[in-house]
């Protein structure tokens, strides 16, 4: 476990400023209700990870309990995330989006310049990330998918999950703890060398 | 004292109301391509009479800071901590600097950026 305030070695600074030139990437980590997603930002990220919330008003949350609710009615939804300095001018910043995919419009385009993002599965129940996975199709985003292995998962062969996600078989599948510091962060490597390869592909068929 | 007297503790959505004017949003000016990755940077230093809301990004942005930060520091809401980042951006008082897409439009895909990103997990 890293402490916060721990001394990094050419990367940013140990109370977590960050220069005057610095730059920012950012991945998502996505998936179903209790996959992991919170447990994964922190594990990896070098400072606590925080919460930034979202206010959304009764009318536009839940719009059945509209009449005779009184206006001043408020719901949260939080997106929590934490960061790692890749160098001394480079953060990247890690969301853990909402298990409630319906709400991921309140961040603006939460999505758009992510360099991609990490679909997390508990493979005692698969479908609770398929929504997760449809999103990634949908907005186009490049994704892995992180196996969250539970103490009670039985083992599965990754080809078997593959199939009951019905993923194109370039997307990568690796397992993980995402309890685990240096799992997650492999789980990151395992994303940004998956960037790497389609960047290659694409420049090549230029 | 004369003054305007400040409502006690407003709480909740009268809060933001007072904080932003009754804006809701950035519409759609400067701020309206604000990200949670943006990074906040000042470009000057806080004069008297400012918004205390305004005066505290502009202290808390010395070194650069992302808005996610920004927002969790303050206890604000992003929308609304995007009105009063949209008023110091049109004022001139800070810069905000996107996250660097892993593809550029009209470059392709960025391949030294992940390269760096790589190394730098390798590292930890």
């Amino acid at each position: 476990m890293d402490l916060k305030g721990f001394d990094h070695p050419g990367r940013p600074t140990a109370d977590g400023t960050l220069p005057a030139g610095a730059r920012s990437v950012k991945v998502m980590i996505a998936g179903g209700f209790g996959t992991g997603k919170t447990t994964m930002v922190r594990s990896v990220s070098d400072i606590k990870p925080l919460t930034t919330e979202e206010t959304l008003t009764q009318a536009s949350a839940d719009v059945d309990n509209l009449i005779g609710v009184a206006d001043k009615q408020e719901t949260t939804v939080s997106l929590d995330f934490g960061k790692i300095g890749i160098n001394e001018q480079l953060v990247l910043y890690l969301f853990g989006t909402p298990g409630q995919e319906r709400f991921w419009f309140l961040w603006n385009g939460l999505f758009k310049g992510a360099l991609g993002a990490v679909v997390l599965v508990d493979t005692r129940r698969l479908d609770s990330s398929f929504r997760a996975i449809e999103e990634m199709e949908r907005q186009n985003v490049p994704f892995v998918i992180a196996l969250n292995v539970f103490p009670d998962s039985k083992e599965h062969p990754i080809d078997e999950i593959r199939d009951a996600l019905d993923i194109s078989p370039h997307t990568p599948v690796v397992a993980c703890d995402a309890r685990d510091r240096a799992s997650s962060r492999d789980v990151l490597i395992a994303l940004i060398r998956h960037l790497k390869e389609r960047s290659a592909v694409a420049l090549e068929s230029r | 004292m004369s003054g305007p007297s400040r409502p006690l503790n407003p709480s909740g959505l009268e809060r933001y109301y007072v904080l932003t004017g009754g804006r809701s949003g950035p519409g759609g000016g400067s701020a309206s391509s604000l990200d949670v990755a943006t990074l906040i940077i000042s470009r000057a230093a806080a004069v008297p009479g400012m918004q205390h809301e305004h005066e505290e990004i502009l202290r808390r942005c010395r070194d650069p800071l992302s808005v996610a930060e920004l927002g969790a520091h303050l206890g604000l809401p992003f929308n609304i901590l995007a009105v009063l980042l949209a008023d110091l951006l049109d004022a001139g008082r800070i810069e905000a600097r996107d996250p660097i897409p892993a593809s550029g439009a009209g470059r392709g895909p960025d391949l030294a950026l992940l390269e760096e990103v790589l190394s730098g997990l390798e590292r930890l």
